[in-house]
């Protein structure tokens, strides 16, 4: 018995010993809180050379971790033991994040280059005033399509996904808002409805579209439709972006009935160890020069409008990623429901998805 | 003293059993009594007697049935087949090879052989069937569920099948039995315990299948195991999705009981 404690004591002590050695050595690097910056951002959505740029122009040293979905960086971030200066969740998730009182208040003070952003993406319902979050790239849903595939056929419509020549075609993204959204915006409702007349109504369309469907599923969809596996998908526009890169007869078009239009901001989560250099990397990055290069390097839409003078003309003037004054009015951004509503919207989209062809 | 270091050799093991088996448990079953507020309800065992979760539990069993039905069709031949070869040893290597690729690359492959430009659908052009929609099908679903969980059938068969005393065989053939009356009367009953095994190794983990019914079936297969994924991690009603988990550990318990050793 004396000897296993013993045992025990001395793995204790020499663990201890081990990660008061790490800590004088990362300190020893100049890797302490105050010279380091973690960013938690999703994969593939940042240019390295900036984060280089960054390291070199201010000292400070970046430690780039990714996510793969707002749900697992906020179970990440509620959890603690993290030390996550930076994150970018999307829009719904920061006004969950905000409820649950994960993220410190930004300082406009610090970010003298917030005038740069277009105040149309300013001051929106997740985020009044934008106290907690600054925009980083938005983006919309749309219907992303193989012309060639579908005989020459042209989508303008979500009610072209209901024609008989589209038997099998469809692949639909997994996310319920995003289906029943469609359901509802097909109909001429909003994509925040929350009269149980209009959602049952909505689900009974969708029902009639499941003949269509081929398959519904995640991240595969943008392998799926590079592959030419299926004529049209309804995406986001930074997924159609990347798809499009990589097969050149695609195209992407955003419905005229509306859409979503959804955006990722940057914010600085509870557990900040180095908040003013989360500040100084938040104004780094809406520098116009850095966002077009951001922006060119990752596909989706700046919010900063400065940086549009930066970018290709054909990638600034593609209505599809930067749609004109018209649609873009009809675009609407995800309100946060309540968990009741939002469970009704999953339990339809269960049923859409039990739904037998 | 002795007895107490007896004890202490047994403290791993309780600890474990109390840790990662009864705690666990508890913990689902305290879940499921919450609603999505998180108050305390009995609202999530309200909704899966509802149609939609009746029909999801319907059809789990039903393609986990069909999955061990074919499982244990493909896995008893290969097992008598393999007792009969003469490099035993290396054929059973090469059953259990697929085992250790991770489930998820089998399934991303599987992606590539049935899809519409697949090798799969090649195939069937070059024999004038032409091509067909394989992924996304209940076909695919059973046909890749069945290629990942084969093994498990096959190795508790074979094992039993190792252990049958051959005499008794030979026994059976001197006293006149033809072939199949042996294998009917003999060698299947005497294999029997292998036989569930490995139906319990195929039926409970496909009870509670996900992922594949994604990739493969495209979600026009609803498992009680993608609705659970779906409550836990998209949806964060961890109530309903603890809830579901019961009904599964319940399921599972009474298949335990049905297929167990009686003595």
């Amino acid at each position: 018995m004396k000897k296993i404690v013993q045992m025990f004591a001395i793995v204790f002590i020499a663990s201890f010993a081990i990660l008061f050695f790490i800590a004088r050595l990362n300190a020893s690097e100049g890797y302490s809180g105050d010279n380091t910056l973690t960013i938690y951002n999703w994969g593939e959505y940042i240019d390295p050379e900036l984060i280089d740029r960054f390291e070199k122009e201010t000292g400070i040293k970046v430690i780039y971790q990714t996510f793969d979905s707002n749900e697992a960086m906020m179970t990440k971030i509620s959890q603690g033991g993290t030390t996550f200066d930076i994150a970018v969740p999307s829009e719904y998730a920061i006004s969950k994040m905000k409820e649950e009182g994960l993220l410190i208040p930004i300082d406009h003070s610090k970010i003298p280059n917030l005038k740069y952003i277009n105040p149309r993406f300013l001051n929106l319902s997740f985020d009044p005033g934008n106290k907690y979050s600054i925009p980083y790239f938005w983006g919309t849903v749309g219907i992303l399509y193989n012309p060639e595939a579908l005989g020459g056929k042209k989508i303008d419509s979500w009610n072209d996904l209901w024609d008989k020549d589209m038997k099998n075609q469809i692949l639909l993204v997994d996310g319920a808002r995003e289906v029943i959204g469609m359901g509802l915006n097909s109909l001429g409702y909003s994509l925040n409805d929350t009269n149980k007349d209009h959602l049952l109504e909505a689900k009974k369309k969708l029902d009639k579209l499941t003949p269509n469907v081929k398959a519904i599923v995640g991240d595969e969809i943008k392998m799926l439709m590079a592959n030419e596996e299926a004529g049209a998908a309804l995406v986001w526009s930074g997924d159609a972006a990347d798809i499009m890169w990589e097969n050149e007869k695609l195209d992407y078009v955003v419905p005229k009935e509306g859409s979503n239009l959804w955006f990722d901001n940057m914010v600085i989560p509870k557990t900040a160890k180095n908040i003013e250099g989360a500040h100084k990397f938040i104004n780094f990055m809406l520098d116009p020069k850095v966002a077009a290069q951001n922006a060119e390097y990752v596909g989706y839409s700046t919010p900063n409008e400065k940086a549009l003078e930066y970018l290709p003309k054909e990638i600034s003037e593609d209505e599809r990623f930067y749609p004109s004054p018209e649609l873009t009015d009809k675009l609407e951004v995800y309100e946060n429901l309540g968990k009741r509503m939002l469970s009704y919207y999953n339990d339809l989209f269960l049923e859409f998805k039990m739904h037998s062809k | 003293m002795k007895s107490n270091i007896r004890a202490l050799y047994f403290l791993p093991y309780v600890l474990w059993i109390l840790l990662f088996v009864v705690v666990p448990i508890l913990l689902i079953i305290y879940y499921s009594f919450f609603n999505i507020e998180g108050t305390f309800s009995f609202e999530n065992y309200e909704k899966f007697f509802t149609p939609v979760y009746l029909k999801m539990a319907l059809s789990s069993f039903w393609y986990a049935f069909l999955i061990t039905a074919f499982s244990l069709l493909i896995a008893y031949p290969t097992a008598l087949l393999l007792t009969k070869t003469k490099h035993k040893q290396l054929w059973l290597l090469l059953i259990i090879l697929p085992m250790w690729i991770n489930l998820l690359l089998k399934a991303y492959a599987f992606l590539g052989i049935f899809g519409t430009y697949g090798i799969a659908n090649h195939f069937l052009e070059l024999i004038g069937v032409g091509a067909k929609q394989i992924l996304f099908t209940d076909f695919s679903f059973v046909f890749v569920s069945v290629y990942i969980f084969v093994p498990f059938m096959i190795l508790p068969i074979f094992n039993a099948l190792e252990k049958l005393n051959p005499t008794l065989v030979d026994a059976a053939k001197d006293l006149g039995a033809s072939p199949w009356i042996t294998f009917r009367r003999v060698i299947f009953p005497l294999t029997l315990d292998g036989v569930k095994s490995g139906c319990q190794a195929v039926f409970i983990p496909a009870l509670s299948l996900f992922m594949i019914t994604r990739l493969i079936a495209g979600n026009r297969v609803i498992t009680l195991g993608t609705a659970i994924e779906q409550h836990f991690l998209v949806t964060q009603n961890w109530g309903m999705g603890a809830t579901i988990a019961v009904f599964l550990i319940i399921a599972m318990v009474i298949i335990m009981f049905l297929t167990g050793n009686r003595k």
